[in-house]
């Protein structure tokens, strides 16, 4: 199927290829948009690639107060300290626990909200819950983790209703006890971000051809079969698109809620990746060891792009590279 | 179309999903609402708990000593300035970026694009960004709010797909009518570009004005530089640590203490530092997609 689509692509209007030579006259005339984008070019080189250079600082025992010419080399030691770190072996599997629950908690509720947002026939209503369900979104991660703290407080609303409820006869102490720990960040994200996610699923389902629901109709498909049938297989390639994306973010488990919700309690639950760098390289001032960290991250990150971008391929999916 | 089905399924379906919604909607809005109930009553009152959905003890007390508080004023100033700054810088160089990427005789085209795409996968990192912002003077400096943040990749392709679905004829009758290519985007393209633009202005003035790391990690010395934000940060983590210590509402008008607390003065800065983009998001909602538009990462 894929193949037929690309085979077809060439009938596009063609496209006038104004290809030009490296000149000196090319160069004059376009000095316009020269002057608009070398600038920022120049700009983000230094800001975003020039940092770079100071992941040497992870194979050196780095000290601020040497030169770059004077600093000692040691290889591989501050990867290797951090693989047999007790530590770090626990800041990783926090940041992958908590990613994977937020990856699959995130994507299955967005999809099966949309599906429900998706069958209210009435537009003022459905814009009024959508405009709602936005709401979190805008609101900084200080804010929900602020609110969260407060409804999860032992005299929060929480414990307020399982009381009520009788489902619990004393207050639970959420963020004192490690094991709720990765449940509330993935409550909280989707808290957060449940109305937002569903944005993109709604508007690839507004652009499925309504002629397969009245076909389906005809035939005498229900709701859930047009759903399964129709409505999934129709924002697959969605789904396929942002779970790459998200696959590569699988160490981004976010570095906010957990700094702002854990506390010392907490801590063998709660530390993630970007914290640890924070604590060993701010902190304390270990900076090779919290760059070796930082750079793991950024390694592990891109190779599960690659990966999941591939294996799309392999699957004959949709691919974001 | 849908009638066909009959029966009593259609009923039951609607009202189940009607129903889901409206817990939805609870659930979404009973802690802001919470929050809001919280600001306007009198603090000493709050303590004894139980406040739902009425204050109990109306008083404007939280935000008159917020106001009064010089620490918070200049916050919400800082805060203000660094979001108007970052929003326009970021529209005007993104949008005009985006326009010299999109034309496609430019021969710096390819390398230019590729290079900023590429900074969407990788990070250098907290440490070796923090050296930088230290060799180029940016610690404990207004700009490090504004200057590390003028462009992102992700805006930058979403912009620059919006200027592919404009008609390439309007370009080049500009070009015959004698305008230059800086002209053309200032004149022409920007104005066409509003739709994805107002989303894309919204995205970054939330993104700046919620921001607290940069504050926390590069200007935390400089008291005067603190942000809205970061003040709030700081007021929850003391009172999570120490609750209801009167010396965490520090610097915020002691002399109220009867009637403010902590708790009370935290719940009127959420407000205040989230008002302001619930204001304006709900307008701005048509156009959300456009801004969010993922499909178009892919060249």
């Amino acid at each position: 199927m894929e193949e037929i689509v690309t085979e077809a692509r060439p009938l596009k209007p063609p496209v006038k290829r104004q290809r030009r030579r490296w000149s000196w006259n090319t160069v004059k005339e376009q000095r316009q948009l020269i002057y608009m984008s070398v600038p920022l070019l120049a700009y983000i080189i230094l800001f975003a690639y020039v940092p770079v250079t100071g992941w040497t600082m992870a194979f050196q025992d780095y000290k601020p107060a040497l030169s770059f010419g004077e600093q000692t080399w040691v290889g591989f030691k501050h990867f290797q300290f951090l693989f047999t770190d007790d530590n770090f072996m626990r800041v990783l599997r926090n940041t992958l626990a908590m990613s994977i629950i937020n990856l699959v908690l995130g994507f299955v509720t967005a999809i099966i909200l949309a599906l429900l947002l998706n069958e209210i026939k009435k537009t003022f209503w459905k814009r009024t819950v959508q405009t709602i369900s936005y709401l979190p979104h805008f609101l900084s991660w200080i804010i929900v983790t602020g609110i969260v703290a407060t409804s999860l407080a032992s005299d929060g609303i929480i414990n307020d209703l399982l009381m009520k409820l009788n489902l619990i006869d004393k207050p639970i102490i959420w963020l004192s006890e490690g094991k709720y720990f990765w449940g509330v960040v993935g409550a909280s994200h989707v808290w957060k971000e449940l109305g937002w996610n569903t944005i993109i699923y709604l508007a690839a389902m507004s652009s499925i051809d309504p002629a397969l629901y009245e076909a389906a109709d005809i035939d005498g498909a229900n709701r859930y079969h047009k759903m399964w049938s129709i409505t999934l297989p129709g924002i697959r390639p969605t789904i396929v698109i942002l779970l790459i994306m998200s696959v590569g973010h699988i160490l981004e488990a976010g570095f906010e809620v957990q700094y702002l919700l854990g506390n010392g309690l907490i801590m063998d639950w709660s530390e993630t990746i970007d914290i640890f760098v924070l604590k060993y390289g701010i902190a304390q001032g270990n900076y090779s060891l919290a760059t070796a960290g930082g750079i793991f991250k950024t390694f592990v990150s891109i190779t599960m792009l690659l990966l999941a971008n591939w294996t799309a391929k392999r699957l004959g999916e949709e691919r974001l590279l | 179309m849908m009638r066909k089905q009959g029966g009593i399924e259609p009923l039951v379906f609607h009202t189940l999903n009607t129903l889901f919604m409206i817990i939805l909607v609870i659930v979404t809005l009973y802690p802001f609402l919470n929050t809001i109930v919280v600001s306007f009553n009198a603090g000493n009152d709050t303590i004894r708990g139980g406040l739902y959905l009425w204050p109990r003890q109306f008083t404007l007390q939280n935000y008159k000593a917020v106001f009064a508080s010089g620490t918070i004023y200049d916050a919400f100033m800082i805060s203000v300035a660094r979001t108007v700054l970052s929003t326009i810088l970021n529209i005007f160089l993104t949008t005009m970026l985006a326009y010299a990427i999109s034309r496609r005789e430019y021969i710096f085209r390819k390398p230019i694009t590729a290079i900023f795409v590429l900074t969407m996968y990788f990070n250098a990192g907290l440490i070796p960004n923090y050296f930088l912002m230290k060799d180029l003077h940016l610690l404990n400096n207004f700009l490090v709010y504004v200057l590390p943040s003028m462009i992102s990749a992700f805006n930058l392709i979403v912009i620059r797909t919006y200027i592919g679905t404009i008609s390439e004829s309007l370009v080049e009758s500009a070009r015959i009518d004698g305008a230059g290519d800086f002209k053309i985007f200032w004149r022409l393209i920007f104005p066409l570009c509003k739709p994805v633009l107002a989303t894309i202005a919204l995205f970054v003035a939330v993104g700046a004005w919620n921001s607290w790391f940069d504050a926390f990690i590069y200007t935390s010395s400089r008291q005067e530089l603190s942000t809205l934000q970061y003040e709030l940060m700081k007021l929850l983590s003391s009172s999570m640590n120490a609750n209801s210590n009167p010396a965490v509402a520090n610097g915020v008008g002691m002399e109220h203490m009867t009637q403010v607390t902590p708790i009370s003065i935290r719940a009127a800065i959420t407000i205040v530092a989230s008002v302001p983009i619930l204001l304006v998001y709900p307008f701005m909602q048509k156009y959300f997609v456009v801004g969010l538009n993922v499909g178009s990462v892919k060249e």
